[in-house]
């Protein structure tokens, strides 16, 4: 049914808008609180919880949800959050997630961390918690970047990335390679499911809420464990003027940590 | 309602039974001796109470994931040795912070960790409740207790047991006891609440949903205030033939009982020798200390170690009685805490001494 007086059926398209049109403006993504937050322009982190958010709802699980946060600049996001969170230590979320799930067993639990967090300070949690086949969902912000202190060298950090404890670009003699966290983590029998997907264009958002969709599924189903890694923006750690992120990501960290599904109901898709 | 059947157990097994009488539904833990026992005995039984046991692969993860555990509402509890905990630390900080109620076992290799439990032990400005039983029997009533604390208060409670704790066998009945009425946990997460407006964020810095700022002066001071309530609300010890001592022996744990030998013996040579023994060592029993203090010529502080709890005691007699060391650092090879000074003629001659103003021998070097 069409309503003629309806202002918004007709958008002039002859001059650039002057405003987001109502329909736009009003929008409130489900399971948010505000329509704002405070991370950097440019940062990839609020479009990936977008994808986690917006799956979680249309698979019907918004009542039906736990999210354990780690510590990074992600956590700011917690105050916008309407689905019941637990704070988390940095590195310890899966853990937490871990405990949670074992007395929660019919909700969905999901991790959410960056990679300093999961990746260095954790990692012996979510390799473990994998492995034991943890029926829950470990999410990664892999920007390879500190982004919360300021731009600083992770496990993830990719070679010759410059960074302010790797300044000259983080070299293999001095700093060591970066760790492919999914692609170890796909070789753990305990994971069912284990996709890298990214945020730095659309296709990569479509493909981010995919690989989430079937990484909830996966625990719905009680396969055991999974994990999708999502590569983010982080103009500002990675010393970039903000239109440039989305460059960075697809031509640097995402031609290392390289994006698609890596394991699906517990079988290694090969390349 | 009948008295529970007795058997005989070690203090392990008894510890795990109780727990699992006051509800605890979750426990997670890293071997470590003298703390394996328990372990065992929560891996065995909670899965056939419909919980949940996990041999974690780490102290860290052992507490993290009792943490989870308990953000949902269950009654969890982990544990360790001494050694363990300070791999907690972190955790604990940050859970007590969060006010979950906890229930963490120190099975502790003597008495050296009596900084570590009561003084809050990690990061920031917190300290947790901290209850010490001295056998196998008490032990069953303090892990209810502690439970029913951690609840009570939303805060973390460490029992402070030992190797005798967890390896002596006594008779000992477990049946669940009632403290009385606790407030819903209407701050546990259970997933149900998301979209709602009033979903919850469990958590430890004060973050609030649908607001951007944090008031860390209002979330900090709030638990300073919980706490000096606690401090006040929650003392707990023992006094024994304190009303005529000249000389008052102070002892916790296990090594009370010690004391309480030597202190029959020097009673029947006619020295008049109490005991005040502090269940709760956070808070610390200092009010009940200064009245057991009162006309005493002397104060003596028994302890396994180089002298810890002593600051309590002085902190609590405000140097009103002179107070002096008859304990120290009291070991065996293997550093579980059994030493020397378990011997109550050993203690006996040092209450001797101390009762006498003679000067007492610092340790037990064998």
């Amino acid at each position: 049914m069409t309503d003629s007086n309806d202002p918004l059926r007709v958008i002039p398209t002859d001059a650039p808008p002057v405003g987001a049109c109502r329909k736009t403006g009003d929008f409130v993504p489900p399971l948010t609180l505000m329509g704002e937050h405070d991370l950097c322009p440019g940062c990839g982190e609020p479009l990936a919880l977008r994808q986690i958010l917006d799956s979680i709802e249309e698979m019907g699980l918004g009542q039906k949800a736990i999210g354990v946060i780690g510590i990074g600049c992600y956590t700011a996001l917690t105050s916008l959050m309407d689905i019941d969170l637990i704070q988390a230590l940095h590195g310890r979320a899966p853990s937490v997630a871990t405990g949670a799930k074992r007395m929660r067993p019919d909700e969905l639990l999901f991790t959410l961390q960056g990679d300093g967090d999961m990746v260095n300070e954790g990692l012996q949690e979510v390799i473990h918690t994998a492995a034991r086949g943890e029926n829950v969902t470990c999410i990664l912000l892999n920007n390879g970047v500190f982004g919360e202190t300021g731009g600083h060298m992770t496990a993830t950090t990719v070679l010759g990335q410059r960074t302010k404890n790797s300044i000259e670009g983080r070299d293999a003699g001095e700093h060591g390679y970066p760790i492919l966290i999914g692609d170890l983590l796909a070789r753990l029998q305990g994971t069912a499911y284990c996709a890298r997907a990214s945020v730095h264009d659309a296709k990569g958002v479509a493909r981010t809420r995919r690989f989430l969709d079937r990484a909830f599924e996966s625990q719905m189903k009680g396969q055991g464990f999974s994990f999708v890694e999502i590569l983010t923006m982080c103009p500002t750690g990675w010393f970039l003027p903000t239109a440039e992120g989305p460059d960075y990501l697809d031509q640097e960290l995402g031609a290392v940590h390289e994006v698609g599904e890596l394991k699906k109901d517990g079988v290694l898709i090969e390349d | 309602m009948s008295a529970p059947e007795r058997r005989l157990m070690e203090g392990s097994e008894a510890i795990a039974e109780a727990a699992i009488a006051a509800g605890c539904r979750f426990f997670s833990g890293y071997p470590m001796t003298p703390f394996t026992e328990v372990l065992e005995c929560f891996a065995k039984r909670l899965p056939e109470e419909g919980g949940a046991c996990i041999n974690a692969e780490s102290e860290l993860e052992a507490i993290g994931q009792a943490w989870g555990a308990a953000a949902t509402g269950a009654r969890a509890a982990t544990g360790s040795t001494g050694q363990g905990l300070s791999l907690m630390q972190e955790s604990m900080s940050e859970i007590t912070r969060a006010e979950i109620p906890i229930v963490i076992f120190n099975m502790a290799r003597g008495q050296g960790d009596y900084y570590q439990a009561t003084r809050g032990g990690g990061h920031g400005d917190y300290r947790h409740i901290v209850l010490a039983p001295q056998s196998v029997g008490e032990a069953v009533e303090i892990t209810q207790l502690a439970f029913h604390l951690a609840d009570k208060w939303r805060h973390p409670v460490v029992i402070y047991g030992d190797y005798l704790i967890a390896h002596t066998a006594e008779a000992v009945g477990i049946d669940r006891i009632d403290f009385g009425p606790l407030p819903a946990k209407d701050w546990a997460v259970d997933g149900s609440l998301g979209g709602s407006g009033r979903s919850r964020n469990v958590n430890p810095i004060g973050m609030e949903k649908g607001s951007k700022g944090i008031d860390p002066n209002r979330f900090w001071q709030n638990l300073a205030d919980k706490e000096d309530e606690i401090a006040v609300a929650e003392q707990r010890y023992e006094a024994v033939d304190t009303d005529d001592a000249e000389l008052l022996i102070v002892a916790f744990g296990t090594l009370a009982r010690f004391a309480r030998a030597a202190i029959r013996d020097l009673r029947a040579e006619g020295i008049r020798v109490g005991l005040f023994r502090p269940v709760s060592l956070w808070p610390f029993p200092s009010e009940a200390l200064r009245q057991a203090a009162e006309g005493c010529t002397r104060v003596a502080v028994l302890e396994q170690n180089a002298g810890q709890m002593i600051d309590d005691v002085q902190l609590s007699l405000l140097g009103s009685v002179p107070v002096v060391p008859i304990g120290g650092i009291s070991t065996d090879a293997a550093g579980f805490g059994i030493g020397a000074l378990l011997d109550s003629d050993l203690i006996a001659g040092r209450a001797r001494d101390a009762h006498a103003g003679r000067p007492v021998p610092r340790g037990v070097v064998t």
